[in-house]
């Protein structure tokens, strides 16, 4: 059954990636990028990450999702802005990362035997993932860390009012 | 036969690379950002798998702190198109290259 649900969303995962990456209009890329991030919910919830997985459907299919249809439509791209051009180079590269990415995962496959249980997954305690699990560990050994991103938001606010202001000039 | 942990780092692996496909081949701005977002959900996918792996909830509070990075990156990355849109009044990367040297 997990196995099942594994596949199955790991499939619509990479197929919303694709689609991301090959859609002429920013729209339907992004609507095929909500997809992928829905799907990888589905996986936080197989890795019993559940409260992880809400944030996920709240924050990014939510809140970044809707800022990004909300600036594509505010722009109003024109037709010819919109081309799909890939390019010779970016495909070289491409195959570069893959084999570098693959074959370091082999290695690290093979440094790997001594990792307890070769990655299979074992019981997990009481309350792992729940909303009281991550939030004792975010309040208590994260506490400062958790201080600092309402800071960083704090930035990227002022930031972006600064950036979009209209100047007069 | 059940699903390890090694199945969720390849997925991780392919959408990372989907992803870097994407900043690198794309030439909408847009679309370079939302592939950007892809490469990032990938690393946090890995994180909770890890985390999974370990049993043990850092790799969550970690990827909740990414996500807040990543909405951050995205409001001003998406302040940026909309103020270069309204300068250059195009989005192609080939063409937004005035800070090359």
């Amino acid at each position: 059954m997990e196995t099942v649900v594994f596949y199955i969303f790991a499939a619509l995962a990479v197929a919303g990636a694709l689609l991301v990456i090959t859609h002429k209009n920013p729209v339907s890329s992004a609507l095929s990028l909500v997809l992928t991030l829905f799907s990888t919910a589905v996986l936080f919830v197989l890795l019993l990450a559940h409260f992880v997985a809400a944030i996920q459907i709240l924050v990014y299919a939510g809140a970044i999702m809707v800022l990004f249809l909300f600036t594509v439509m505010f722009l109003n791209l024109r037709p010819e802005a919109l081309r799909f051009d890939a390019r010779n180079m970016a495909f070289k590269v491409s195959v570069f990362l893959v084999v570098l990415l693959f074959t370091g995962y082999f290695a690290w496959m093979g440094f790997n035997k001594a990792f307890p249980g070769g990655g299979a997954l074992s019981p997990s305690p009481e309350g792992f993932g729940t909303v009281e699990g991550v939030g004792r560990v975010l309040f208590t050994d994260y506490l400062l860390p958790f201080e600092l991103t309402s800071v960083l938001i704090l930035a990227a606010i002022i930031g972006v009012v600064a950036i979009a202001k209209r100047r007069e000039s | 036969m059940s699903v390890s942990a090694e199945h969720y780092f390849v997925l991780s692996a392919i959408l990372f690379v989907i992803g870097a496909y994407g900043v690198i081949a794309r030439r909408n701005l847009i679309v370079v950002l939302m592939s950007l977002e892809l490469m990032l959900n990938s690393a946090n996918l890995a994180f909770v798998a890890f985390s999974r792996v370990h049993n043990d909830m850092t790799g969550q509070v970690f990827m909740i702190m990414s996500i807040t990075v990543a909405a951050a990156e995205v409001a001003v990355g998406l302040a940026l198109v909309v103020a270069v849109y309204a300068h250059r009044d195009t989005l192609d990367v080939d063409v937004l290259k005035i800070l090359k040297g």
